[in-house]
């Protein structure tokens, strides 16, 4: 399998001085559905924001073999599509149109291809009609699904999500599953939801502390109890 | 948690509603001109006035209560300022009446002062419900962009408009988190919540701002605002504007006739 994402000891500390990640490598293969778990404060979520460069440090971490660097910036947004967890952040646009079209516009696309690509967004999330609505008047799933075409629209190589079914009823979540399995791409899914990693992921990476704990099969690491109880993943027994 | 649009009826259907934004704003902005420049002494042209923005907001299909009940909620903070006007002004006497322990007297020249001011502020609230419960806030954005609006007020407008009920809705969770864990004390100690309420309130508005700019960058934002023209000025538009413009100069020319 061709690697198209590899990290390479990356560090990286906020300014008020939080390590958050300390001397992470892994490799995301095309075609793969990897899920990064980890308890609350993980540095999950610290980690996406690398992946298109948000945020960037030390460390190299290279898509599709280019280094992440200013030059590549605009490339690089347009290869991964970052979701983020809450739905307010990320539809900020008055309706879901302006939304789901302000990547393609900002990719510099003509007015017939942002359309298009607007409503083949919608039609892939299910979500087609739904162009002229305000975002807050939609439920959190419906918003859920429109921040993932958001990101579609720009027809991304890799789908980054952060914590996809947070706050989702479990008919939602189910629903919101069943679509991210349609979606052919590479997916990286950072989460704690392990009915949503059994039923999408072959590859699971632990994270904890900001380290790479362990990187392995899906079927491996989930029949690993003391491993996913060390890690605040699953209960533990009470004697 | 629900909340009512801020532009409630826009999405309606009559001739009105699918005219142009930038038709419908400068339309909106020659009434109010015209309002404001017509002497306190025409009440025929104010009733011109009335009867024109009348004839749109019929036009329009609103509900006229809807309507008549929100031109009301300005009127408050109107009278507030001009209440006392008459009592201030000098000039001749119309009416001298003792309050207590003083003497106070109305003028005729404060009397049409406070008219002026209340029958220009009304017609004026009028045209700007009339103008946003017919046209959708994005697309009003949209027409003010194309009028050569600066992009950053535009985006400004966007996000208030976007963010204002979220933000409505995280004060009112924090008021109910509030409530449910208050058991009295003083006053100054309520003050003191508050207060903090408001700074917290500041820095996760700040915090969502950094999330929403993180956002923006991951789908390629690099500081330039880019909009698609989705407005298109069409035949109706033009014929209506300059129509209501010649009757708007009209009432105008009336004025001079006096």
């Amino acid at each position: 399998m061709e690697e198209i994402v590899r990290v390479d000891n990356l560090s990286f500390c906020y300014p008020d001085g939080q390590q958050a990640l300390t001397d992470i490598s892994l490799k995301i293969h095309q075609g793969e559905t990897v899920a990064l778990i980890g308890p609350n404060g993980a540095g999950k979520s610290t980690l996406l924001l690398h992946l298109n460069g948000i945020l960037r440090s030390n460390g190299l971490v290279k898509v599709f073999g280019r280094p992440v660097d200013d030059k590549n910036l605009r490339w690089l947004r347009s290869k991964v599509g970052l979701v983020f967890q809450n739905p307010d952040d990320q539809l900020f646009s008055p309706t879901v149109f302006d939304d789901v079209a302000f990547g393609p516009i900002n990719m510099g696309y003509a007015e017939v291809e942002v359309w298009q690509c607007v409503t083949r967004a919608l039609d892939w999330v299910g979500m087609t009609g739904y162009e002229p609505r305000s975002p807050h008047h939609l439920s959190v799933g419906e918003k859920k699904r429109i921040a993932i075409a958001t990101v579609l629209a720009m027809t991304p190589e890799i789908l980054v999500i952060d914590e996809p079914t947070a706050n989702l009823d479990p008919g939602s979540k189910w629903s919101l599953i069943e679509l991210l399995r349609r979606l052919s791409i590479t997916k990286v899914i950072a989460t704690h939801d392990l009915e949503l990693v059994r039923a999408l992921c072959q590859r699971i990476i632990v994270f904890d502390k900001g380290r790479v704990i362990t990187d392995g099969t899906t079927n491996h690491i989930l029949a690993d109890k003391p491993l996913l109880v060390a890690h605040g993943l699953a209960r533990a027994e009470v004697a | 948690m629900k909340h009512s649009f801020l532009d409630q009826y826009s999405d309606l259907d009559s001739f009105i509603h699918r005219l142009d934004p930038r038709t419908k704003f400068i339309i909106t902005l020659v009434f109010i001109l015209a309002v404001i420049s017509t002497p306190p002494t025409r009440w025929q042209v104010f009733a011109l006035h009335l009867f024109l923005i009348a004839t749109l907001l019929l036009l329009s299909k609103l509900p006229v209560f809807y309507v008549l009940k929100r031109s009301l909620v300005i009127m408050p903070f109107v009278v507030m300022i001009t209440i006392f006007i008459p009592f201030i002004k000098e000039g001749e006497v119309a009416g001298s009446y003792n309050i207590w322990l003083w003497q106070v007297s109305v003028t005729y020249s404060g009397l049409q002062v406070l008219w002026n001011v209340l029958i220009k502020a009304w017609l004026s609230i009028l045209s700007l419900i009339w103008l946003t419960s017919t046209t959708k806030l994005t697309n009003l954005l949209h027409g003010l962009e194309r009028l050569g609006m600066p992009k950053v007020m535009v985006m400004i407008l966007s996000f208030m408009y976007r963010y204002i009920f979220v933000v409505v809705d995280e004060v009112m969770r924090m008021r109910q988190a509030r409530d449910s864990r208050h058991f009295g004390g003083k006053r100054l100690w309520q003050l003191q919540t508050i207060g903090n309420m408001i700074g917290t309130l500041f820095i996760r508005s700040y915090e969502r701002g950094e999330r929403v700019y993180a956002a923006m960058l991951a789908r390629g934002f690099d500081g330039h605002s880019r909009t698609l023209d989705r407005l298109n000025f069409r035949q109706a538009d033009a014929y209506f504007g300059i129509s209501f413009s010649l009757v708007l100069i009209l009432t105008s020319v009336v004025n001079l006739l006096y």
